[in-house]
């Protein structure tokens, strides 16, 4: 656990100091409620429309923070630096995980009030804090599988593809899930609570994903 | 600079055994039956051409890569299957100085000290030791190739390994900063060393012990004043 | 050595007579659906080949297990074997069941089949594992990460089809099911027999290229033995785990 403290505050420190996710994944999601404005041509939008936008907005701009997550370890040496010390692998998975997760994070506390400011009708004050409860259930999910595709995605030559390529299909189950949380959450006769059969269902994707990368991800770093 | 070495095996075993190491790539085989027996204290000098497989048996002794066939001995410990109590104990300089350019050096050193759970206050003292304290709050990516070699010298001697797998150390090194990092990878560091270098002369000068590689294949093991220069010419032919 | 591509004719002969007799079976023996006609029928090549996909696919996740527990490249190149099988049958099998799709309800697709919609999901992920799998360079990590993929996958499919299937609202009359549970007589009769006959065609074709697969490994291993490391052209794209 302390390892992965360690791992996660150099690469926090790493992205203070160089900027390279967090403003671009939040720059992209903006953008993309821009091109959504004029490809719906619609002023507002709300219910389900509304969080099919949002949530796949996110992804988008989640799977940039997934391409670059472990980009410096591969190409500055990170790797080979933390296969020399005596710890626990597991810590890089937690401690990716967990840097991916305060970058999610961060992109929706700027991207969810822009969204709300620009494209969404009814008012996001009442459904606020279910809609937190569903968007770090969902963030936890993409943190997790966004962790594996990196780590798998890193060593191929054309990593900017398959980290996509890889990513969509499997976070399918955990949009889906999301987006079908937080429809009822934006419509305009809101309710406050999200639908429980979601809440569930994210839940048990987080759960079963977690276990499967603890298992599988010593695999990604053997050589 | 006074040191305690850390962890030192016992003295009749050796440090770096191999028998009959054999690593694939593929279908490429990188080393071939490399049979060898450093004691502890003692330096091995690797020779060979590029793509002799210096760096695939450093790396393997690092435990960064697994060996596919023969016995392989580190510390006392078989790899792979001791790989963990080996990890901590063996520092390792390749060409890579595994440096995050963004962060300062005394930030990745840090950083460093962290995973091998060692003070602050031996980042300190080996920075001072080679005449980086000045510049030690730079960002990596902003010094020279040899102030960064520097770092990664500090960086491998960290965690005061008993073993050090040194790969053209003196790469980036004036004859100045190579004389600042000798105390700590050079023999005055009395720790066991195997060592490569693009200089087979400078390199013979430090071994106790010389390995000449050639496409993977051992054609040479015994002490440096048996290397016939016939030999040493074939190595690099 | 081993001789590789034992039983082989004897099992090409078995999946040859199965599936002539569930063909005929299927043309006239089992009687013509009430409401859709002939075109039905398409019925027992379609899920027989969806069914042997899914389960192809995660065959392939057991067999990468083996590697990643064993090590051995073997297990990754009949893993690998498996997956490129089981998309072949999954194309077929999607393309049918567009077909059937666009016959009984004028659609070539329906987003209120959920089988259909967590097949095409499925079949999306799966697609990934060969352009994976060839953009990286050292063999070994190829067949781990390919292995690893795999596994991921495989436990992909059946939180896949629970998430979709809850996702449909109002639970679309289903024609039948695929576990051919409520189908009368004859039909569930032709349609067990297709199945075997699919599945067997599967498992011949599996075994089929694991055969040339490893008489192409041997061939190269005696060529370097022979002839030295030289001699023997580095494995293209073609030639996957060999």
């Amino acid at each position: 656990m302390r390892t992965a403290l360690t791992v996660l505050r150099k690469d926090l420190r790493l992205e203070l100091r160089t900027l390279e996710t967090v403003p671009a994944m939040a720059l992209f999601a903006v953008s993309t409620f821009v091109v959504f404005h004029f490809g719906l041509g619609r002023v507002t939008i709300d219910g389900q429309l509304a969080a099919g936008v949002l949530t796949a907005t996110l992804l988008f701009a989640a799977m940039l923070g997934i391409n670059r997550l472990f980009v410096a370890e591969r190409e500055q040496g990170g790797f080979d630096a933390f296969l020399l010390a005596p710890v626990d692998r597991t810590a890089l998975l937690i401690a990716k995980a967990a840097a991916l997760f305060v970058f999610l994070t961060l992109l929706e506390v700027v991207a969810v009030p822009a969204f709300a400011l620009l494209l969404l009708g009814p008012s996001l004050g009442p459904p606020l804090p279910g809609l937190i409860a569903v968007l770090a259930l969902a963030d936890l999910g993409i943190a997790v599988i966004g962790t594996l595709v990196s780590a798998i995605a890193v060593h191929t030559r054309a990593r900017d593809l398959i980290g996509p390529l890889l990513g969509l299909p499997l976070l399918i189950p955990a949009l889906l899930a999301t987006a079908r949380a937080a429809g009822p959450l934006l419509a305009s006769h809101a309710t406050t609570s999200p639908p429980g059969k979601w809440i569930a269902i994210l839940a048990l994707y987080d759960v079963v994903f977690a276990l499967l990368a603890y298992a599988v991800f010593d695999f990604l770093l053997e050589d | 600079m006074a040191r305690t070495p850390g962890t030192r095996p016992v003295a009749d075993t050796p440090a770096v055994e191999l028998r009959g190491l054999t690593r694939h790539f593929g279908e490429r085989t990188a080393l071939r039956e490399v049979s060898v027996r450093v004691p502890a204290g003692a330096t091995l000098a690797v020779l060979g051409r590029n793509g002799a497989g210096k760096s695939t048996l450093l790396r393997i002794l690092a435990t960064l890569l697994r060996p596919h066939g023969g016995e392989v001995s580190v510390l006392g410990d078989p790899l792979p299957r001791r790989a963990f109590a080996v990890r901590g104990k063996v520092g390792l300089l390749a060409h890579e100085p595994l440096l995050y350019r963004d962060l300062s050096g005394r930030e990745n050193l840090l950083y460093h000290a962290r995973l091998h759970a060692v003070g602050r206050e031996r980042v300190d003292s080996l920075l001072s030791a080679v005449g980086m304290e000045r510049r030690a709050q730079e960002p990596v990516r902003s010094l020279s190739q040899g102030m960064v070699q520097r770092l990664a010298v500090c960086r491998a001697v960290l965690h005061e390994p008993a073993l050090l797998l040194l790969d053209e150390p003196r790469a980036n090194l004036d004859p100045g900063a190579s004389e600042l990092v000798e105390p700590l990878i050079g023999r005055a560091s009395r720790c066991t060393r195997v060592l490569t270098s693009h200089d087979p002369q400078s390199a013979l000068a430090e071994a106790d012990l010389v390995l000449g590689l050639r496409d993977g294949r051992p054609q040479f093991v015994g002490a440096p004043g048996e290397l016939a220069g016939a030999t040493l010419k074939e190595l690099y032919a | 050595m081993t001789i590789y591509g034992k039983g082989l004719r004897g099992l090409s002969l078995a999946t040859i007579a199965t599936l002539s007799v569930a063909f005929s079976l299927v043309f006239f023996y089992a009687p013509l659906d009430a409401d859709q006609g002939f075109v039905q029928k398409i019925f027992y090549l379609h899920v027989p080949l969806a069914i042997v996909s899914l389960c192809g696919f995660v065959f392939g996740a057991a067999l990468a297990v083996g590697y990643l527990r064993t090590g051995d490249r073997r297990w990754d190149m009949r893993s690998y074997v498996a997956i490129h099988m089981a998309l072949i049958f999954g194309i077929g099998g999607l393309i049918t069941g567009s077909i059937w799709a666009k016959a009984s309800w004028g659609h070539w697709w329906v987003w209120s089949e959920p089988t259909l919609v967590s097949f095409l999901i499925v079949l999306l992920l799966f697609a990934t594992y060969q352009p994976l799998r060839f953009s990286i360079e050292d063999p070994e990590r190829q067949a781990r990460y390919a292995s690893v993929f795999s596994v991921i996958a495989g436990a992909f499919v059946p939180l896949n089809f629970l998430a979709v299937r809850l996702a449909q609202e109002y639970v679309h009359p289903r024609v039948l099911t695929l576990g051919g549970g409520n189908l009368p007589g004859p039909m569930r009769l032709t349609f067990l027999i297709s199945l075997a006959g699919i599945g067997l065609l599967y498992v011949t074709m599996w075994k089929y290229e694991m055969t040339a697969k490893n008489a192409r490994m041997q061939l190269r291993a005696l060529r370097r033995a022979l002839l030295g490391d030289d001699a023997v052209r580095p494995a293209g794209r073609s030639a996957a785990p060999s």
